[in-house]
């Protein structure tokens, strides 16, 4: 499944909650689920300074494909960074550079996005096309 | 005191957030600023706009006579000695900056600033920053767990290297309201200045410079109710009149050639450049609301929000409150059992409760509680103990929706 289906299957889950509340116990439940991150790479070298919440994230090239792993300490923000991992993950550096993201507008969570939060998803997002950026490089030299 | 009537000086608190009744318990960070004060910037851009000091004509003269008399306004309400010791700032942070940078050539290689473990950056980083370029050393006063310091340690700490004692008079994480009149006393015993950081200060207590003795005292107009970017550095006449300039410029002068500068008197010397007259103009409105509401019905109606808050959030199942002082202002900081601060502010934002997340810009505090960040709620006098409900009832619910 592409990246833009995925995002459309998220917007599809995501209308079915009528208010906020559902919205987000479901976040809270996803931010709940096992461990997004091996406990190794949960070091400050992985850690993406967002001041409130802190997030950690390790990304590695396998087969030229994108695996993408996160965690952050508070759970909404955990939840929101398993929306983005769910829809990225396992693509080439090319998709994920392309990738719109507009799902997170969508489904009312944009503002979470916005570097004015303080919870490291921007910072986030950034760095997640950094890795890409690096990956796409290295892949070509191969 | 009519709650329903002040609220409704303030427009900003009737909107709806996320759906939901604003409920503003954000108030440490800035208060919400009532119609007088509004009208009083607006007044001014309207009818007096005009730069200060050096004009000679009408509007020029009436901005002037405006700007002074917010500056005698200020003197009477801290009841400073002279309104040449009241000096306009930016804010507390600029405040502290100044009289960091103009104490410099006073602290040599070995001497001691001692501040207190509770300090917000703002009256700390200036300081580690001065010691570091001075070689000199700063001190740390303890704070116990309840959130106090020891006046028997400050005692000791007092030794004759420390040049100076940078300390808050209310803390903007734990509600603590410092001895200061006695913290003074000790320190001057020991022939040591103080400077103290008023900015939560200016809003819950009452502030006599010359009952409480302070050197210097330092506070925002934002925080009680006047607009942002004004504030004020009062220090004692003796003192500024025999410090150095901050900045250089106009108005700060005396005469200048290219050969030589001469300094305007107190407290030109420290108000370099075109001052924020409508900040200025906004402040004693501020002040004479809040002179006319009564600092004891203010203090009063804050106290009772305080202990009903207080008592309501420790009936939540893992609530743990920071700064038990006896003598506490409207500020609550705390934590829950296995709930991360950011996800509770989340979560109040979406029931339309602003509250404070995160570190409050006092991390070292943090550190000493072993903690990441608390939620803070902190109270004005426009909010409400039906508004503690909603609150109370708001954290409950986030709680049961994270746990």
């Amino acid at each position: 499944m592409n990246i833009a289906k995925k995002e459309q299957e998220v917007i599809e889950d995501f209308s079915l909650f009528e208010d906020w509340m559902d919205k987000y116990s479901y976040l809270i439940e996803l931010g709940k689920e096992l461990p997004l991150i091996d406990e190794k790479y949960k070091t400050n070298q992985y850690l993406i300074s967002g001041c409130q919440s802190r997030v950690w994230l390790y990304a590695e090239l396998k087969d030229g494909k994108m695996i993408l792993t996160a965690d952050s300490d508070a759970v909404i923000t955990k939840g929101i960074i398993s929306l983005l991992v769910s829809v990225l993950s396992n693509h080439t550096p090319a998709e994920i550079l392309e990738a719109k993201l507009n799902f997170l507008e969508q489904i009312g969570l944009k503002e979470h996005l916005s570097p004015t939060r303080a919870n490291g998803l921007s910072s986030m997002v950034r760095q997640i096309m950094l890795y890409a950026r690096a990956f796409q490089i290295k892949l070509k030299q191969e | 005191m009519d709650i329903e009537h002040i609220r409704k000086d303030f427009p900003i608190l009737n909107q709806q957030v996320n759906g939901k009744p604003l409920v503003y318990f954000d108030n440490a960070a800035t208060t919400q600023k009532p119609l007088p004060v509004i009208q009083r910037i607006t007044d001014y851009y309207l009818h007096e706009n005009s730069n200060v000091h050096r004009g000679v004509h009408h509007l020029s003269l009436v901005a002037t006579e405006a700007y002074e008399k917010a500056r005698s306004f200020v003197a009477n309400y801290i009841n400073a000695e002279d309104s040449k010791e009241i000096i306009f700032t930016r804010g507390t942070t600029e405040s502290v900056n100044l009289l960091a940078t103009v104490l410099s050539p006073w602290i040599q290689a070995g001497d001691e600033i001692v501040i207190s473990g509770m300090e917000h950056h703002s009256n700390l980083v200036p300081w580690q920053q001065l010691c570091e370029r001075n070689k000199a050393r700063l001190k740390v006063l303890p704070v116990d767990l309840d959130g106090t310091i020891d006046l028997n340690f400050l005692k000791k700490m007092l030794t004759p290297q420390v040049k100076l004692l940078a300390i808050t008079h209310i803390s903007n994480v734990l509600g603590t309201i410092n001895p200061v009149k006695e913290i003074v006393r000790i320190a001057h015993e020991q022939g040591v200045p103080v400077l103290l950081d008023g900015a939560q200060g200016i809003a819950h207590a009452k502030v006599d410079v010359q009952d409480i003795g302070a050197d210097f005292y330092a506070f925002s107009g934002h925080k009680i109710y006047a607009p942002m970017g004004i504030g004020i550095l009062y220090g004692r006449f003796t003192w500024l009149r025999r410090l150095p300039p901050y900045q250089f410029g106009g108005e700060m002068i005396d005469k200048v050639s290219f050969e030589k500068t001469t300094f305007n008197e107190l407290p030109y010397k420290y108000e370099a450049g075109t001052p924020n007259v409508a900040g200025a103009l906004g402040l004693e409105a501020a002040l004479r609301y809040v002179e006319e509401i009564g600092l004891d019905n203010i203090f009063d109606h804050e106290d009772k929000l305080l202990q009903y808050a207080t008592k309501k959030l420790q009936d939540i199942e893992g609530m743990r409150i920071f700064g038990h002082a006896k003598d506490k202002a409207a500020v609550i900081s705390f934590l829950i059992n296995g709930v991360h601060p950011y996800d509770l502010g989340m979560l109040l934002d979406q029931m339309g409760i602003a509250v404070r997340t995160g570190h409050h810009c006092a991390e070292p505090l943090m550190d000493f509680y072993g903690i990441q960040g608390t939620v803070r709620s902190s109270f004005g006098m426009y909010n409400t103990m039906e508004e503690i409900d909603v609150f109370a009832d708001a954290v409950e619910k986030a709680v049961q929706m994270l746990r």
